[in-house]
């Protein structure tokens, strides 16, 4: 045999012991722990340790009650302001005489001051005023009500047929003035809910007549019941033609030939419109008498129903912020209890993380493992705090002090924001599990 | 033949502020598939030094080390937590039980980290384990409710569940009576006959003389390596053994 030759022999054996090590470093590659299977230790700990589990998810828990509650409660308050504000229809613009306060001074409420049918008629102008859909003029007084032995004082409102679409009033039983009723100025009126059991307790109110203001007046109908409680609410109210109210019942001064009036419902066209409706009306308003353009000297005042509902949806959803911020602190508290519990957990079971890397665990199966372990803890804190929170919302509702409005969208936030915080602070401790130098953790006392 | 372990000059240096201490100055030896061997030396001498390495839970400073054919010396933390997986069975002096765990989970907690076998056949397979160390009425108890030598009977079913290359042992009878260390050194040389490759480092005598052969450490070099039937032909065996005392005064007396 030459040396050329076992040269050769040696280079395939050679060459043959790296392929059977790669194919050995394959298969131990190839191997290793599921998640799933890592998950499960995770459980096991946290099921073997019930009362541990309990107080460190309990955090948590409370935090995410009190975020599902307090949003409940603070989106349930704004959704009735908003409801009540616009109960009596929407878009509107309220016009009244007399100038709201400025600069200070209320002028008078004169002659010039007043509103008229006329306004009225001026602001329907679909060439004058684009944005406006529909002008209810009204006139308001109050008056007392009798029906054989019974008897109500009930505010009056004098009204056209359009009043209905503009407040979106619903008729419970008979009907709404008609525009003949409100032309010859006949005797009818239309009850309020309220009113209607007052007068009539067994019902039976349309086609009755009653006594209004010593006159007698027949009932055409019904309104339904708002159900509000609110003030100035139509169940304790009466509607008749507005030139009955202003002729026969309040004796309405003319002005300049045209009845006068005690406020104009402006209704826009859409929520979006309601701004331009209200710039319109002031400049129809300003022209015809004669005030000056900038403003300075109106003698009325319009109160737009958008800017008011503005305001509040901004003061009622910085409640809510606030609320849920603070809510949300609670629940930041209860991740930092878990990243505590998790801390000292590590420590106490320095030797079974030495064991199990001992036994093949690598780095990033007890990374895993601890990091399951805090997401099942908030997992389990968020669940049990949605439950709770709910159950706060629902009973708080019940004691009928607030409504509360529930959603799946602040409930899916709140698991989500505890399983985060659950995963952020559980990344420490499980960084300090991973690293712990098998060695040392065997030997650990 | 090829051997189980082939170590060579293998040395390790801890650093200590800026003090260097040479726990290990190079040794070289080889062990074959099926021997029974014990390490021994006095107290810092290096034997648990040695013994991490050989275990794959330390990486040398120098020298090199190849276990049943794998450079384990050049072998990255995930793929030595693979190798401690699949080649080596360890029993340790406390035993490390999972005190939640009855026995049968705890034999199976290396084929998890194994993976790809179906928990039924884990089950199976870690029952067969205790089955083999003789406690195959005991599968669910937990540690607590055994004997020490029981639960080190445990231990050395979990090191045998995954069929390992090699059974390693740091001092496993240190923490059990006379008696009980007789019965699991007997189950050693049972395992080691029916050929298992027996690693075992101890500082007795007595648990040294159940071994067939000796490697001697001192000062982190190898003194001897010799048959343990002529260990004691040329020395005089002590005739009265220090009386052994409980673990945790050993611990203290140690320096
Ligand atoms: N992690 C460490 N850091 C520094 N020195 C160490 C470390 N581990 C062991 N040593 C030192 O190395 C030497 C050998 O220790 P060891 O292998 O534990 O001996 P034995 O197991 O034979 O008692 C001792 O002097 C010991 O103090
Ligand atoms: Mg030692």
């Amino acid at each position: 045999m030459t040396a050329q030759d076992s040269a050769g022999e040696l280079g395939t054996l050679r060459a043959h012991e790296a392929a059977t090590l790669d194919a050995a470093i394959d298969d131990l590659l190839a191997g290793g722990i599921s998640w799933r299977e890592t998950a499960h230790f995770a459980f096991e700990t946290l099921r073997t340790n019930p009362v541990r589990t309990l107080l460190t998810a309990l955090g948590v828990l409370i935090g995410v009650a009190a975020v599902i509650a307090l949003l409940a409660i603070g989106r349930g308050s704004q959704e009735s302001i908003t409801s009540s504000i616009t109960a009596n229809g929407a878009n509107l613009i309220t016009l009244r005489p007399g100038a709201s306060t400025s600069g200070g001074v209320r002028s008078a409420v004169g002659e010039s001051g007043s509103l008229t049918l006329d306004d009225a008629e001026a602001l329907a102008d679909p060439m004058r005023a684009p944005n406006v859909a529909l002008v209810s003029p009204e006139y308001n007084g109050s008056a007392q009500l009798v029906a054989g032995s019974n008897n109500a004082n009930a505010r009056v409102t004098g009204a056209t047929p359009v009043y209905a679409e503009v407040h979106n009033t619903t008729v419970e039983e008979g009907g709404f003035l008609t525009e003949a009723q409100h032309r010859s100025a006949e005797n009818v009126v239309i009850l309020g809910a309220n009113i209607a059991t007052t007068l009539f307790p067994d019902g039976g109110a349309v086609g009755e007549q009653v006594r209004l203001s010593g006159q007698n007046f027949t009932v055409i109908g019904v309104l339904k019941s708002s159900g509000g409680t609110g003030f100035g609410s139509v169940d304790d109210g009466v509607i008749v033609p507005l030139t009955t109210a202003q002729r026969k019942l309040f004796g309405a001064r003319a002005v300049g030939g045209s009845w006068s009036v005690s406020t104009i419902v402006v209704q826009a066209t859409s929520a979006e419109t309601v701004d331009a409706a209200a710039e319109e009306v002031a400049t129809i308003l300003r022209e015809d008498h004669d005030l000056p353009a900038d403003g300075s000297g109106d003698t009325f005042s319009a109160i737009n129903q958008q800017t008011i509902l503005e305001t509040v949806t901004q003061t009622t959803q910085l409640l809510t912020l606030f609320l849920g911020a603070i809510a949300a602190i609670s629940l930041l508290v209860g991740g930092i209890g878990i990243m505590n519990i998790m801390l000292v957990s590590v420590r106490e079971r320095t030797r079974e993380i030495g064991l199990r890397k001992a036994l093949g665990a690598k780095e990033s199966d007890i990374l895993l493992q601890f990091l399951f372990e805090s997401l099942a803890l908030s997992g389990v804190g968020g669940l049990a705090g949605l439950i709770l929170g709910s159950a706060i919302a629902l009973s708080v509702n019940l004691t009928g002090l607030v409504t509360v409005s529930l959603s799946w969208d602040v409930a899916l936030l709140a698991f989500g924001f505890a399983l985060a915080v659950g995963l952020f602070f559980g990344i420490a401790p499980a960084r300090s599990a991973a690293k712990l130098d098998p060695i040392v953790a065997l030997r650990y006392e | 033949m090829q051997s189980m372990i082939k170590v060579r000059d293998l040395a390790r240096t801890y650093q200590m502020g800026d003090i260097e201490i040479h726990a290990l100055r190079g040794v070289s030896f080889d062990i074959h598939r099926g021997e029974f061997v014990a390490i021994i030396g006095p107290s810092g001498s290096g034997k648990s030094t040695l013994m991490n390495l050989i275990g794959c839970l330390d990486t040398p400073s120098a020298g090199s080390y190849e276990l049943d054919g794998l450079p384990v010396d050049l072998l990255d933390t995930e793929l030595l937590a693979a190798v401690r997986n699949r080649k080596i069975g360890f029993v340790f002096q406390q035993f490390h039980l999972l005190a939640r765990g009855t026995a049968l989970a705890n034999v199976a907690l290396p084929l998890a980290y194994r993976g790809g076998i179906s928990s039924h056949e884990r089950l199976e397979r870690a029952a067969a384990a205790l089955e083999r160390v003789g406690l195959g009425n005991r599968l669910d108890h937990r540690p607590h409710q055994l004997s020490g030598g029981q639960q080190q009977r445990v231990a050395i079913a979990r090191a045998l569940v995954n069929d390992p290359a090699l059974l390693l042992a740091d001092e496993p009878t240190g923490a059990l009576d006379t008696a009980t260390s007789a019965e699991i050194l007997g189950l050693f040389s049972d395992l080691n006959r029916s050929g298992m490759t027996v690693v075992l480092v101890t500082h007795e005598p007595d648990v040294a003389r159940a071994t067939r052969r000796l490697l001697e450490i001192r000062d982190g070099r190898l003194m001897r390596d010799v048959p343990t039937s002529e260990a004691w032909t040329s020395q005089p065996v002590p005739a009265q053994r220090r009386r052994r005392l409980p673990v945790r005064q050993q611990w203290r007396i140690a320096p």
